[in-house]
């Protein structure tokens, strides 16, 4: 096994402790971005979490500007911006986009500002590549305990309220008559939302960040018709998506242009586009079968009725 | 609005009494001097009537009358200006226990997404306990109470289906299945009927009754079409402009009542076995403009059809 794993991956992976941050801290940035992101699509709120990650690109330059890791600009900014988008009106539908529009502006004004200063001041850091694009490699060992307690507290919140979240997800209407607190639930997911953004921030950076949120969610939900199931699905694409982008970047140092390596965060997106496509291939195939014995003379029809698909993966 | 099916069903005088004393005496819902003002405008005015545990009880109103908003007071997602909303829960001798009744709501509008993946089943199983922290644990006594569910309401061809992908009556019966699972005293239902088929409607009030009569549900279920209710209805609330007349079908379903209740002259025909409001003839200009009320109506020989 071991002997395959060295063939195939190029000489000091295992052994390197950049690796070992970046597999720990990537896994638990997908596991929580899947967990998260599931409600953010189903919720219609994945443009939020765009925005969220866009704004942690202000809050990573100035974590640069005054000397502090990444993930607690990516942090303190994408929470500012979430509570701002909760008192702006998230909870309307019309408000929402609204309320996002407005905030990423700001955000993003600010962060034309502090780049422009950081490479003032700091001009060989490469701060703008390492925010935008992620550099998981360079993630220092001190800051993987704190990623990991943030991706728990993320998880924490979204597994204890899994249930009222469904169901103010599928109907917010059902939801408040059944008295469930609407607004108190939005105002809590929107703080596993922002928690998430940015450890995807961290892994992938914030441009692309919504890519490892909403991507295997969405390829989830074409494979399974159930909701925790689809998460755990989506759950398991992250983590796959992570782990092999690590490893491809890690041999990518000994492609041409050779000794430069491919960015993991370029693999990691093309990873999770391929699994969104494959994601569509089970049901397109059994439609086919199923429109083959339709078609078949002399067959009863056995085609669910019109507009009704087999639950997939049931 | 112009397809009325059958009259009201001859009520058996001694029986209904009962049932209104019983409402009187111990309501379920008791409703009073409710007015509601939305956009500047007064959309309900001094609404008052009751609801006994059991009954069956039908919420007329054409488009605009202020049905929805009725039944989002009653829920308390509607804050009413003046008047209250008392929900009491009996037991089974009429006295109250001193405990808010349980309320089920079926809303008029809803739309799930068709990827969204949720099984019908799922729906109704977050009926049991959506309030509840934590994922559900697989149990075999929640799929059993899902089955059976599924069972009552003939939703289990569809169960394994996607909430999205299933038409529009499909969805209907999951969502009264996800309002019965938590086993209300009152089910609140927001025109089931306006986006079925004759058939389709004709079923989905069967089966309203027959859960309402095996398991003492009450059922107050909006409507701007009463012809489907009027073999089932104990009771009847009807709203127009804001106003609303309540009782039994004979007693309110009557040209003078509704009459003050429009604030013009309608009549009430009896016309195969279906029930017609109408305006008389000469006053259709009338009501062609009027807002908000008897609006929706058509031309059926020369009388203005009004519901
Ligand atoms: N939020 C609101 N703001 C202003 N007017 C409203 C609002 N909701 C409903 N209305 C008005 O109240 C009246 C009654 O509405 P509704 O209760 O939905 O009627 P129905 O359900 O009987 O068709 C309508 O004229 C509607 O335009
Ligand atoms: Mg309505």
């Amino acid at each position: 096994m071991k002997a395959v794993a060295h063939a195939l991956l190029e000489p000091g992976f295992f052994s390197s402790s950049q690796v070992h941050v970046a597999v720990a801290v990537g896994a638990a940035a997908a596991v929580v971005a899947a967990a998260v992101g599931s409600f953010a699509v189903l919720r219609g709120q994945s443009f939020a979490g765009e925005a969220l990650g866009d704004i942690g690109a202000t809050g990573g330059a100035g974590a640069f500007l005054v000397g502090v890791g990444p993930l607690w600009g990516f942090l303190a900014m994408g929470s500012a911006a979430a509570a701002v988008m909760e008192l702006v009106g998230i909870q309307r539908a019309r408000g929402r986009d609204l309320a996002t529009g407005i905030v990423l502006a700001v955000g993003l004004g600010l962060a034309a500002l502090f780049f422009s200063l950081d490479a003032t001041y700091h001009p060989t850091t490469g701060a703008t590549q390492t925010i935008l694009f992620g550099s998981i490699f360079a993630v220092p060992g001190s800051t993987v305990a704190p990623a990991i307690a943030l991706g728990a507290l993320a998880l924490a919140i979204v597994v204890a309220l899994h249930r009222p979240l469904l169901l103010v997800s599928a109907s917010p209407e059902l939801a408040a008559a059944r008295g469930l607190p609407v607004r108190a639930l939005g105002a809590a997911y929107l703080l596993a939302l922002a928690v998430s953004v940015a450890l995807a921030a961290l892994t992938i950076g914030t441009i692309l960040s919504t890519a490892l949120l909403v991507g295997p969610p969405a390829a989830a939900m074409r494979l399974s018709a159930r909701p925790v199931r689809a998460m755990v699905i989506a759950a398991l694409l992250g983590v796959g998506a992570v782990w092999l982008g690590i490893a491809l970047s890690w041999d990518s140092f000994y492609w041409p242009p050779s000794g430069h390596g491919w960015p993991v965060s370029f693999f990691v997106v093309a990873l999770v586009v391929v699994f969104y496509g494959l994601a569509a291939l089970p049901r397109a195939w059994r439609s086919r079968r199923c429109g083959q014995r339709h078609g078949a003379p002399g067959q009863p029809p056995t085609m669910p009725a019109r507009g009704r698909r087999p639950a997939v993966g049931g | 609005m112009t397809e009325p099916s059958e009259q009201a069903k001859p009520a058996d005088a001694a029986l209904m009494a009962a049932d209104a004393a019983r409402a009187a005496e111990a309501p379920l819902l008791a409703v009073e001097g409710v007015s509601v003002r939305l956009g500047g405008r007064e959309v309900l005015h001094d609404v008052s009537f009751a609801v006994g545990a059991g009954q069956f009880t039908g919420l007329i109103g054409s488009n605009g009358a202020g049905k929805t908003t009725l039944l989002r007071v009653i829920l308390g997602l509607t804050a009413a200006d003046s008047g209250t909303v008392r929900l009491a829960a009996a037991n089974g001798a009429g006295h109250h226990t001193g405990q808010r009744a349980r309320v089920g709501y079926v809303p008029q509008k809803f739309a799930f997404d068709s990827d969204m993946p949720m099984r019908a089943r799922d729906l109704v199983a977050l009926g049991i306990d959506a309030q509840r922290l934590g994922i559900a644990l697989p149990s075999r006594r929640r799929r059993e109470r899902v089955e059976q569910m599924l069972a009552a309401v003939d939703a289990l061809a569809f169960a394994d289906t996607r909430i999205g992908s299933l038409s529009g009556g499909e969805q209907q019966r999951v969502l009264i299945a996800h309002a019965l699972i938590s086993r209300p005293q009152l089910l609140l239902l927001d025109e089931p009927l306006a986006n079925l088929d004759l058939a389709s409607a004709q079923g989905v009030v069967a089966l309203l009754a027959r859960i309402c009569a095996e398991q003492g549900i009450a059922v107050l279920i909006s409507a701007h079409e009463m012809n489907p209710l009027l073999p089932v209805l104990d009771r009847i609330v009807y709203l127009a402009h804001g106003r609303a007349a309540s009782g039994t079908t004979q007693e309110v379903v009557r040209a003078d009542v509704l009459s003050r209740l429009y604030g013009r002259h309608v009549d009430v025909l009896h016309v195969h076995g279906r029930v017609l409001v109408v305006a008389g003839a000469g006053d259709d200009s009338d009501l062609e403009g009027h807002e908000g009320g008897v609006s929706g109506g058509s031309h059926s020989g020369g009388a203005e059809v009004v519901l």
